[in-house]
């Protein structure tokens, strides 16, 4: 393979000196895969090996009346009928073990099913065959329901519950909204300026991983009352948490051995596999094998989920976009899985690798009757990219520009500030269209081909975080009751106007102060600690207090007295300049129920569980062994970085 | 019913006794303990399982055990003789033609095939020649490269 | 359970086979269907008969044995006319276990030899002797077949072609398989049959009257390509829509009959 060093870019930024980059290195595992020798979890030997298939759901939704599996129990060679029953804690979300979401997926079904495929029965017997005949011979009662298969008829006041720890058909966030928000500026006063507006829907099916080792593991009983574990998982921790949690035993006595893996591409971290086999080793005292075929690998294995992105951008006749607002559907499928995270990644990737003053996108994670999804290769930015760079070519058409040259003057730079409220740095996209429109002669104009990342960023109104207009739509179940519209700034709800602010100091991960508290929940859900050093407090600091009295500013002020791209406001507040502690160690953001629905009671409260996080002291960029409050008791309560 | 079936496997001599249905990628795996050729799809459609059956690519996962009695089969456990990897191995090594490593035991025996039959293949005869086998991980290019190579290596040895 | 019965000729194996039983060509649909624990049978019956596998030539009639691989037509001399329908079957491995009786079988969108043979209007001879039209034979699709009879076209008046997506292997959006008799330079006669068209491999009349008596040029052809999926429902599969295979059969039946390359 011909890598090209281009040495003349960056060349400032970084040492040319390497020694490994560019040299081919012997891979560890290279001689056992040209041998046949590497061990995937298949390859492992077992005495009395047993096999499990599990009686799976025909209906795309369907509640089950009755489970009669007799007649199969009988059958030659089965060994035990496992049911949902039979599993000490049947219900599990796999981010629970990082307290994110609620527990909503049976690991096999009891009530009700889901989606075509979803586990109703686990069948054990000494055959495969034995157990595929096992699996003909169980009689499930079911009653068909009504199913939703797409993300938007989801979210209709009329569609049938896809999961019942949802009743919404969206995943929550921050316990108030049905949706991700990302308020950035102010969208609406902008679109209002604008030259052209270009609107555009994009969308992208479900897609396989498809490995070609296809998902499973095998249990087996270890001499000394542990179980030993051959999985093909990617994520061997979630795995054994999540095997600890649902077969409610110390993870001390699984030895989960994994690591090589016939190709995962992210298929293989929901960890299913391991606590069915590991419960059926339980239940018979012999070594166990789930493993699934092609046939369900490609109908059961969660897929990247479909996505369906709407783009609406404003945009000023020498081709600078000054707007741009999303509406994102993920198609999370039956349950939540690692949605609800390819949700929040995504609203962080938004708007693309371009600086655009004016930003909003509402994406939310919706349940559909389909096979529930899970990650794959980069999910929650592959989609919403493919419609960011195809809407690009849309506006580079309506303003007549050339695309490459409309991406370069809108390309981020050095030193912007980003949707998110961080800084931009070692920006490179302008540096890589000229590469590109160099290689294949493409011909640039003169300000094209001169620009550069590391010139004219931050200038002006692109280097602070713009004033931003706010407001409180779509909370939990106002969607289904009132038929919502799942755009940003749809027309209902109370506005809400956040000052201008600046970034402090880009050079510690979390120096931008955010100006809201949702906005920073997650930093500590990830069990980051921020860099401040002072001692965490539970109280309120006193200019988030006084940040709370911010007024409600109505539509109208909002678009006369804050004119998007118009910077060099009200002097900055204090909470701008010096993040308080307390912010950065807070738990959890838990907003309250809202009364007034004014931005300022949206302010979230401490909530209990942050007395564990206050007897540690933040001292350290990152801790270690942080105690996080709410994390699972199966896992180790330390994160090691 | 399990039934006797005898076979020469990578050489030697090999007795098993085979359930009545069972596909020879089983046998091999659990019978006879050879576990380099793999399970991806049990339907034919992935060539994981490729092994050679008197010299010709067949996928073992479609193979009904018994119809091998008598006959010959190579695997990618016995592609190497002693401590000495076929060229074909070296070549993958050295090429880089392997990353999660599942399809590449049915790759090597798909290649084997051609070499034996086929000492300097051109590059589209190659293709053709691992067209049954699917690489996820698709590393196709320096698949096709590595196999070229081995070829080489073999002329010119 | 499932039972394996082996039998030294293949008679003695068709005398064995009912609903529950299954005879085993080369294994690569049955063997998939055992490995995913079908339960429409509990039999494989097989044969050791050597005679299956023989392909036999007298002159223009050729006998191939149901039994006989791709991989044993493409090496066949006789059989070079329907080396391009055995190459388009599966990979190498595939073609190596892939037999010609378990062809005429094979469910949609599979059956690309059975296309080509059908456009020769092979002749399917059972195990007991009976003879019949190999159009007849996948009407019903039962009992043992034997071999299959096979007049040698002449000249390049054979043409096959399949439409896949993925190259070298992949399943068929399509097949067709013409063979283009001509009488006073006109075409007279002419057999045209589909694959992945129909649930079965079909001769495609509408196309094959439009063919008669016109010469085979672009002007000649135009009738029939109208007439291209005339009768026919195309089926959706994962591979193609039948919208698709509606809209793109008039461009490949024109490459077939001019012999236009695709690549
Ligand atoms: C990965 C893969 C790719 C494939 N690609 C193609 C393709 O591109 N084109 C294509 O046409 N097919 C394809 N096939 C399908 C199949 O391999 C071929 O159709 C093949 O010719 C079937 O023959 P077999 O001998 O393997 O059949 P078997 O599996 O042995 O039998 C199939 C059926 O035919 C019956 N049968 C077999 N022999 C006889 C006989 N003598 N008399 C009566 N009934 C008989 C069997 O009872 C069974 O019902 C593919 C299959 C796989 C797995
Ligand atoms: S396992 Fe045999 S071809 Fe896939
Ligand atoms: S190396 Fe992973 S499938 Fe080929």
């Amino acid at each position: 393979m011909n890598a090209e060093y281009r040495k003349d870019l960056f060349a400032d930024e970084r040492s040319d000196d390497f020694d490994v980059v560019g040299k081919p290195v012997l891979r560890q595992d290279i001689m056992g895969h040209v041998t046949g020798r590497s061990k995937f979890y298949d390859d492992h030997a077992f005495d009395g090996l047993l096999h499990m298939r599990c009686v799976r759901s025909p209906h795309h939704h369907a509640r089950i009346r009755s489970v009669d599996s007799s007649a199969a129990e009988r059958q030659d060679g089965v060994v035990r009928v496992l049911g949902g029953r039979d599993v000490p804690v049947n219900t599990n979300t796999l981010l629970s073990l990082i307290n994110f979401g609620r527990d909503d997926e049976p690991l096999l079904a009891t009530d009700k099913v889901s989606y075509v495929g979803q586990p109703v029965l686990a069948i054990v017997a000494t055959s495969v065959r034995a157990a595929q005949e096992a699996v003909d011979a169980v009689n499930v009662d079911y009653e068909e329901l009504p199913h939703v298969l797409d993300v938007e008829k989801a979210l209709k006041p009329e569609a049938p519950i896809v999961n019942d720890e949802y009743p919404n058909n969206t995943f929550d966030y921050f316990d108030t909204y049905d949706h991700q928000k990302l308020r950035f500026g102010d969208v609406e006063t902008a679109f209002s300026r604008a030259d052209h507006i270009v609107g555009g829907e994009y969308q992208m099916s479900p897609i396989e991983q498809a490995p070609i080792e296809t998902c499973g593991a095998i249990a087996a009983p270890e001499t000394n009352d542990r179980i030993t574990v051959h999985t093909s998982t990617q994520a061997l921790f979630f795995s054994v948490g999540v095997t600890a949690k649902q077969l409610d035993i110390s993870s001390a006595r699984l030895h989960f051995i994994g690591g090589t893996v016939g190709g995962g591409f992210g298929g293989k971290v929901d960890s299913h596999h391991e606590p069915l086999a590991a419960l059926a080793c339980l239940a018979t005292g012999r070594p166990v094998k789930y493993m699934w075929d092609r046939a369900e690998e490609m109908q059961v294995g969660g897929p990247r989920g479909g996505e369906r992105w709407r783009i609406k951008d404003g945009v000023m006749r020498d081709g600078r976009i000054i707007a741009r607002a999303f509406t994102g559907f993920f198609d999370a499928g039956a349950y939540t899985r690692l949605s609800s995270y390819a949700v929040q990644k995504s609203t962080g990737h938004l708007p693309g690798p371009y600086s655009i003053p004016n930003v909003a996108s509402n994406v939310y994670c919706v349940f559909t009757n389909r096979t529930p999804s899970t990650a794959m290769r980069g999910f929650g930015i592959t989609a919403a990219d493919f419609a960011i760079e195809r809407h690009m070519d849309k506006v580079a058409r309506a303003v007549g520009m050339d695309p490459i040259e409309l991406r370069i003057l809108n390309a981020y730079r050095d030193g912007d500030m980003k949707a998110h409220r961080r800084e931009a740095k070692n920006c490179a996209l302008i540096e890589s269209c000229q590469a590109v429109a160099q290689k294949t002669g493409w011909s640039l104009s003169g300000d094209a081909a001169r620009a550069s990342s590391k010139t004219g960023g931050g200038e002006g109104a692109l280097g602070v975080i713009p004033a931003t207009v706010t407001d409180d739509e779509g909370r939990i179940g106002e969607r289904r009751r009132s038929g919502l519209a799942p755009e940003p700034f749809s027309g209902k709800g109370t506005r809400g106007l956040l000052p201008e602010g600046h970034s402090s100091n880009n050079s510690s991960a979390f120096g931008n102060a955010p100006q809201r508290k949702d906005m920073e929940a997650e930093v500590e859900r990830l069990g980051f600690k921020g860099a401040t050093g002072v001692p965490a407090t539970l109280q309120e600091p006193a200019d988030e207090a006084t940040s709370s009295a911010r007024p409600t500013v109505p539509r109208e002020t909002a678009q006369t007295t804050h004119p998007a791209g118009a910077r060099g406001g009200p002097s900055l507040p204090a909470a701008y300049t010096q993040r308080p502690a307390s912010t950065i160690n807070q738990p959890i953001a838990q907003p309250p129920a809202q009364a007034s629905g004014t931005p300022a009671a949206q302010q979230p409260v401490t909530p209990p569980a942050a007395a564990e996080t206050e007897s540690e002291t933040a001292t350290t960029h990152f801790q270690r062994g942080v105690r996080r409050p709410g994390v699972s008791r199966f896992i180790s309560g330390s994160r090691r970085r | 019913m399990k039934s006797p079936v005898t076979f020469t496997l990578n050489g030697s001599e090999s007795a098993v006794f085979v359930d009545s249905g069972a596909n020879l990628l089983d046998v091999l795996r659990r019978g006879c303990g050879d576990l380099s050729p793999k399970y991806g799809c049990g339907q034919g459609s992935c060539g994981a399982c490729t092994v050679l059956i008197d010299g010709e690519p067949h996928v073992s996962c479609l193979v009904l055990a018994e119809t091998v009695a008598g006959r010959s089969v190579e695997t990618t456990g016995g592609l190497a003789s002693g401590p000495d990897l076929h060229p074909l191995q070296r070549a993958f090594i050295d090429g880089f033609a392997a990353q999660c490593g599942y399809c590449t035991p049915g790759m090597l025996m798909a290649a084997k095939a051609l070499l034996d039959r086929n000492p300097s293949p051109t590059r589209s005869e190659v293709e053709e020649a691992i067209s049954g086998n699917l690489c996820r991980c698709t590393g196709y290019e320096p698949i096709i490269d590595a196999i070229l190579e081995a070829a080489k290596q073999r002329g010119a040895a | 359970m499932l039972e394996v019965e082996t039998y030294p000729t293949v008679g003695e194996a068709a005398n064995a086979m009912d609903d529950q039983a299954r005879f085993l060509g080369g294994g690569t649909l049955i063997m998939n269907r055992v490995n995913y624990g079908d339960r429409r049978f509990n039999r494989i019956v097989r044969t050791t008969d050597a005679s299956l596998s023989e392909i036999r030539a007298e002159g223009d009639r050729l006998e191939v044995g149901a039994g006989v691989t791709m991989a044993s037509i493409m090496a066949s001399r006789d059989l070079e006319f329907l080396s391009s329908a055995a190459r388009a079957v599966g990979g190498p491995a595939i073609r190596n276990m892939a037999s010609v009786g378990g062809n005429l079988m094979a469910p949609h969108p599979y059956g690309d030899m059975a296309v080509a043979l059908l456009a020769l209007d092979a002749v399917v001879r059972m195990v007991r002797g009976e003879e019949l039209s190999l159009e007849d034979f996948l009407a019903r699709r039962n009992g043992v077949v034997r071999s299959l009879l096979i007049r040698r076209p002449q000249g390049d008046e054979f043409r096959f072609r399949k439409v896949s997506r993925v190259k070298p292997k992949g399943v068929s959006v399509m097949s067709m398989a013409a063979h283009l008799t001509r009488s006073a330079g006109r075409l007279s006669g002419v057999r045209i049959a589909y694959g992945a068209m129909a649930p079965t491999p079909v001769r495609v009349r509408a196309v094959e009257n439009a063919l008669e008596g016109v010469s085979l040029d672009h002007a000649g052809i135009a009738a029939a390509l109208s007439a291209a999926t005339e009768g026919l429902d195309p089926p959706d599969d994962p591979i193609a829509s039948g919208w698709y295979r509606r809209e793109v059969a008039p461009v490949h039946l024109r490459r077939l009959l001019l012999g236009e390359d695709a690549r």
